[in-house]
């Protein structure tokens, strides 16, 4: 589990080795382009201390970038340079060249350097899609990928907006918010009575124009800016008076003013979302008498301290994020889980309904986003290294505890600027009602939306864990917490936890690592199980250590907890993936652990997707039309199930270890699953969870010193020729064989590097070492024992044809996964499917999880499981096997 | 927020006397043979309450002389929602107290406050009915009671006017009024009545805002509606029902550290489902911006 430093090593240098190699060079280079451009802003401003969620960020930055580098296609392609026009907050525009393959940040990146902007942050770049809707740019998705038609064409703008910008450290920060805040006011939609208007566009004009001047200044002159909706010469009037008052405030004075009392509005920073009312509605949300509120007309407000539910201009009811267990979607649907309130018993389930699909979607980024900047103490599982094959969205911000801590460091003196002359008329630029925000940061809830693919094994374990530190530590300092999450196993499932929320896939596999460790010891094994079951009861009842119920706070310390809300994520994913077990007909009953083996399968399917995408990206498809049809597929399975079958499921898990599950499993319906459905834990529960969390640890712990995992993937490829088709393709994609080893980063480069007709071998290890004094510290307060983990990954690569970079993205005709296994393997068989161009192929990826003592021999094994798979399927070749080795060493032995 | 400064901050306080016809409301399906109203007793409390806010608290206090075609005109508190420097008229349930607004509508624009109309009989305002005893103002937002007498449409009027604000609906139970059970006791202090009733429309409150209120419950609905005041002198002032009239619950506003309270009387008002803060409108024309 300990895998954090090693998978970091690991994604290291398979890019390196990437980089060597000719034709992915092209392809994969962008992972290492990337880091450099990221950490160096990082940088800028983070402390020391920081330096272990920059690590963080980083991590789930390169996770992400290794899974998109898969893709073979991307060598042979051309590094084409598109023209990207931003539109600026001050209404002018600004054109610069990215490498059309450039991810989001890349874009933004350089915009805010261009606005010498260091707290961005709060910031984010926005495209209008082909409905005219705002959406956020992921900084961690490719532009290409986000951009379906149309011209290169973005705005800059505020996405979280600070609840008190005196906090912020820059003055320029604050004038580029104040932009913000004046187009908002002039388009209406920042609603101000005409007093708020006449005080904020005095301040305007002092901070543009400076101390009235009678002399020079015409009465006319404010009637070149903009204050209002509908500016009349009365209110023009009131502000030029107001203005005469302010004489000797500087503009940055006059700004602070300005945001001082546009905080204030009820409406600042709501980003709403038409919709409309589902079914039985929360009581408060029943309209007046007799009035049947179903198809009701409401808007849905997205804010730093939750959700607003509106009626015209009325606000009929608000959820905080503490009160909110668990947010999906389904189709045009959007739901939140309510947790229950005082005198309930029951959670409630309020749905809406909005214009479609992606306006669903798009709210439901939004409220992830929103949720994980301002009540997290730092981005939910960062993408797991080993996760990261699945969830696309990677949540590559940083939340406002983190960006406060960080702006707290810059050192810079301020830096000068120019109030350009307010571009007068660029206030009414946007008439856009209300903006609409997409995440582009996901956390880990991201991937659940997004990743269709992502299946993450940490899941339950890893959320565990993170509970418990979560509720030990959330008093304490959050870089702690991190660290140690990343250093310890308990750390891992922090991680762990942010892929589950995405991915429940990715639980399970975090189970079927376990559950090898657990093989050294039964009792474990079932404790370990006991306990991501308890997780995820104490997601749904329990009460968390830090009570969120009275808070209205909008201090993201005070909420530090909301990681909880990770925690009923992954509870929720856990749910999700019970019932993906459940609604697929052929079963094959395995222990628990099979259960962590199916998630290691859903992550192959990702993987497989991505690989999807990519080639559709080549051909120029949009991965989100892929993505959307994925979601939509997964919907139709989440409607099938009902959501209290699905806890009910998970109940039933959690009580008995054994629970069998079926094995065989469409992709297309496993990764829909997770996309749905996100939900939060709530801190109640978490308290809960901590009880069974701790047990966890200490249990892996022991484990983990005895343990030695060993996961061997195969890849099996066969191809046949169909009738019409003339080309055979040897080769299969070794991608799918990388994603199922989904925690071991460096295995999913090495698909990308399939590509190659050179056999590659590689070795990455990476020792504990990079686990720092404060994880041992924070261990000792935890008394958590510090588990080093060495990880070592072998790839062994057959020589392949290279694809052409012209190949149609496969269609998939069919997936499945198999799961079996013995007192010291876990077998994951996954057979997908694809036709390409006429050609179908079927691949077969095995992935062989053996855990136990040293006693096993390994090699022997290995060997033997090699000798199987051929023996199996004598029409198929070997093309790649992936040894990922992993040891844990306790801490005093390993250098600490 | 231009007029966002902390509850409490009055200048003005405008009252209506207490007409000949006290008592005999018009068309009121229930008549004054259960509740009979003494006049002369209920002319000596309102006496006594603009006495308090003029000597007292050091209000400037605006009469409006009585008008006997309109019996229940002394319920000024109703026609009108003021907050900053905007006064919004409202349109009462019943037809036949909608011309009081009339005079009140002429004092409001002698105070140079921003008048807004509810769209009156002949406007759009589509049925909205409003009231002022149904909307709770905290100093940073507004809630509204949906009651017998204010619909969803008149609050929406109102959200419509202070956009400065969250408005936010709850349900008032057994139908009462918003402000019988509730009023505000300090900046950021709600007097709340601890009845099941009021229990269920704080909850949904408490839900709805963005905001920490102190809550102090006081076991008699009556009691529940106070007058608070941050007079001219700084000082902290609570016109509330004396001990008469609510026994249980005078002890709760000893709990208010360094307040002048004030025992009102108001038992004959009460009597007609009203109470102390039914009979004045409060306006603060000492706008700070800051």
């Amino acid at each position: 589990m300990t895998t954090e430093s090693g998978t970091d090593s690991e994604a290291k240098q398979p890019q390196e080795n990437q980089e060597k190699r000719k034709a992915k060079a092209a392809a994969e280079p962008k992972s290492p382009q990337n880091q450099p451009e990221q950490l160096p802003a990082a940088a800028g401003h983070s402390t020391p201390a920081r330096k272990g969620q920059q690590e963080e960020d980083q991590e789930s930055h390169r996770s992400s970038t290794s899974r998109l580098s898969k893709s073979p296609l991307r060598g042979v392609k051309k590094v084409k340079i598109m023209q990207c026009k931003i539109t600026l907050l001050d209404g002018s525009d600004f054109t610069v060249n990215v490498e059309k393959r450039a991810k989001g940040h890349v874009l933004f990146d350089k915009v805010c350097e261009h606005l010498n902007l260091l707290e961005k942050d709060y910031f984010g770049i926005t495209h209008r899609d082909i409905e005219n809707q705002k959406n956020w740019l992921d900084p961690s998705k490719e532009l290409k990928k986000q951009i379906r038609t149309g011209p290169w064409n973005f705005s800059f703008n505020v996405k979280f907006y600070p609840p008190d910008p005196m906090q912020l450290i820059e003055d320029i920060t604050r004038y580029y918010l104040c932009l913000q805040l004046r187009d908002d006011i002039v388009s209406g939609r920042l609603p101000c009575s005409f007093a708020t208007h006449t005080l904020l566009g005095s301040y305007t004009v002092q901070s543009e124009l400076g101390d009235y001047d009678p002399e020079e200044m015409s009465s006319e002159y404010v009637s070149e800016l903009r204050f209002a909706p509908n500016q009349t010469k009365e209110l023009e009037e009131k502000v030029v008076e107001l203005h005469k008052t302010y004489k000797g405030m500087t503009p940055a004075e006059a700004e602070l003013h300005f945001l001082e009392n546009a905080k204030k509005l009820s409406m600042y920073g709501v980003d709403l979302h038409h919709a409309k009312l589902v079914g039985n509605l929360y009581e408060s949300l029943a309209p007046s008498e007799g009035e049947d509120s179903e198809g009701v007309e409401i808007m849905l407000g997205v804010c730093s301290s939750g959700l607003l539910i509106y009626r015209d201009r009325l606000r009929i009811n608000r959820f905080a994020w503490p009160k909110i267990l668990k947010i999906s979607y389904k189709r045009n649907n959007f739901y939140i889980k309510i947790r229950p309130g005082e005198f309930e018993q029951f959670e409630s389930t309020i749905g809406f309904k909005l214009p479609n699909h992606r306006a669903a979607k798009r709210l439901w980024k939004v409220c992830v986003e929103h949720h994980t900047f301002f009540r997290l103490v730092s981005p939910e599982a960062p993408p797991k290294k080993f996760l990261s094959l699945g969830s696309k969205f990677r949540y590559s911000g940083r939340t406002q505890a983190q960006t406060r801590r960080a702006s707290a460091q810059i050192g810079r003196p301020a830096p000068l600027f120019e109030r350009t002359s307010s571009k007068r008329y660029n206030m009414s630029r946007s008439l856009d009602g209300a903006p609409i925000m997409e995440n582009h940061e996901t956390p880990a809830k991201d991937g659940t939306a997004d990743g269709a693919a992502k299946v993450i094994a940490k899941g339950d374990i890893i959320t565990t864990v993170t509970t418990e530190k979560k509720a030990e530590e959330q008093g304490e300092q959050e870089d702690f917490k991190k660290d140690a999450t990343e250093t310890t196993e308990p750390a891992t499932p922090l991680r762990l936890d942010t892929k589950t929320e995405d991915e429940l896939p990715v639980g399970n596999e975090t189970k079927d690592e376990v559950g090898p460790k657990g093989t050294v010891a039964a009792g474990y094994l079932v404790k370990y199980v006991a306990g991501s079951i308890i997780t995820d009861g104490a997601t749904s009842s329990g009460p968390h250590g830090i009570s969120l119920s009275t808070t209205m706070d909008d201090d993201v310390f005070v909420d530090g907890t909301l990681r909880d809300g990770v925690e009923d994520k992954t509870p929720d994913s856990h749910e999700e993936v019970l019932v993906v077990k459940v609604s697929p007909g052929a079963v094959r009953q395995e222990v628990s652990q099979a259960i962590s083996d199916k998630k290691g399968t859903l992550i192959i399917f990702r993987e497989a997707e991505d690989k999807t995408d990519d080639e559709d990206n080549e051909t120029a498809v949009p991965e989100e039309l892929e993505t959307g049809e994925k979601d939509a597929e997964t919907f139709k399975e989440d409607s099938s199930v009902d959501l209290k079958s699905q806890a009910a499921a998970v109940k039933i898990l959690s009580s008995k270890v054994e629970i069998k599950t079926g094995d065989e499993t469409q992709i297309k319906g496993i990764d829909s699953p997770k996309k749905a459905m996100v939900s939060w834990i709530s801190e109640e529960e978490t308290v809960t969870e901590v009880t069974g969390v701790k047990e966890v640890d200490e249990i892996n712990t022991s484990n983990g010193l005895q343990q030695e995992a060993e996961i061997f993937t195969f890849e099996e490829v066969q191809s046949s020729q169909l009738k019409s088709n003339l080309t055979q393709i040897t080769v299969s994609e070794p991608s799918a064989a990388v994603s199922t080893l989904g925690w071991v980063s460096p295995s999913q480069k090495a698909p990308a590097d399939q590509e190659e007709k050179e056999a590659v071998v590689r070795e990455t290890e990476t020792a504990a070492a990079k686990q720092t004094n404060l994880n041992s510290v924070e261990v000792a307060a935890n008394d958590t024992p510090v588990v080093h983990t060495e990880t070592k990954t072998i790839t062994y690569e057959a020589a392949e044809v290279d694809r052409n970079g012209d190949a149609d993205p496969g269609v998939l005709l069919s997936a499945q996964t198999i799961t079996s296994e013995t007192t010291s393997t876990t077998t994951t068989t996954h057979i997908t499917k694809t036709v390409k161009g006429g050609i179908s192929e079927t691949r077969i990826e095995k992935r062989i999880v053996i855990t136990g003592d040293t006693d096993i021999d390994h090699d022997e094994a290995l060997a033997q499981a090699i000798k199987e798979a051929k023996e199996q399927h004598p029409d198929m070749s070997v093309t790649k096997v992936v040894v990922h080795k992993e040891t844990e060493i306790t801490p005093e032995e390993g250098e600490d | 927020m231009a007029n966002m400064c902390p509850y409490g901050c009055f200048t003005h306080a405008v009252v209506r006397s207490i007409p000949e016809t006290f008592g005999k409301a018009v068309g009121e399906g229930r008549e004054n043979g259960e509740t009979t109203v003494d006049l002369a007793k209920a002319q000596r409390q309102f006496g006594c309450l603009t006495g308090a806010l003029r000597q007292k608290v050091g209000m400037q206090l605006i009469e409006i002389p009585p008008d006997p075609e309109l019996p229940e005109s002394w319920r000024i508190e109703d026609v009108a929602v003021i907050q900053g420097d905007t006064a919004l008229i409202t349109r009462p349930f019943k037809q036949q107290r909608r011309s009081e607004v009339e005079a009140v509508r002429r004092v409001m624009s002698e105070l140079s406050l921003t008048v807004v109309e509810m769209g009156g009989e002949q406007g759009d305002s589509g049925g909205a009915t409003l009231e002022g005893s149904d909307v709770l103002f905290t100093g940073r937002e507004f809630f509204v009671g949906i009651s017998s007498h204010t619909n969803r449409r008149g609050a929406e009027v109102l959200a419509d006017t202070f956009r400065d604000f969250a408005v936010s609906t709850v349900p008032v139970c057994g139908g009462a009024r918003l402000r019988n059970v509730c009023s505000m006791g300090g900046p950021d202090t709600i007097i709340m009545s601890s009845s099941d009733g009021a229990k269920k429309t704080l909850r949904m409150m408490e839900q709805l805002t963005d905001h920490h209120y102190e809550v102090l419950p006081v076991p008699e609905e009556s009691a529940s509606n106070c007058i608070y005041i941050k007079g001219p002198s700084k000082r902290d002032f609570l016109l509330h029902r004396p001990a008469e009239e609510c026994p249980e619950s005078v002890s709760a506003f000893q709990k208010l550290q360094d307040y002048t309270l004030l025992p009102t009387a108001c038992s004959e008002a009460s009597k007609l489902g009203a109470s102390l803060s039914s009979l004045c409108l409060l306006i603060n024309r000492k706008h700070t911006y800051f």
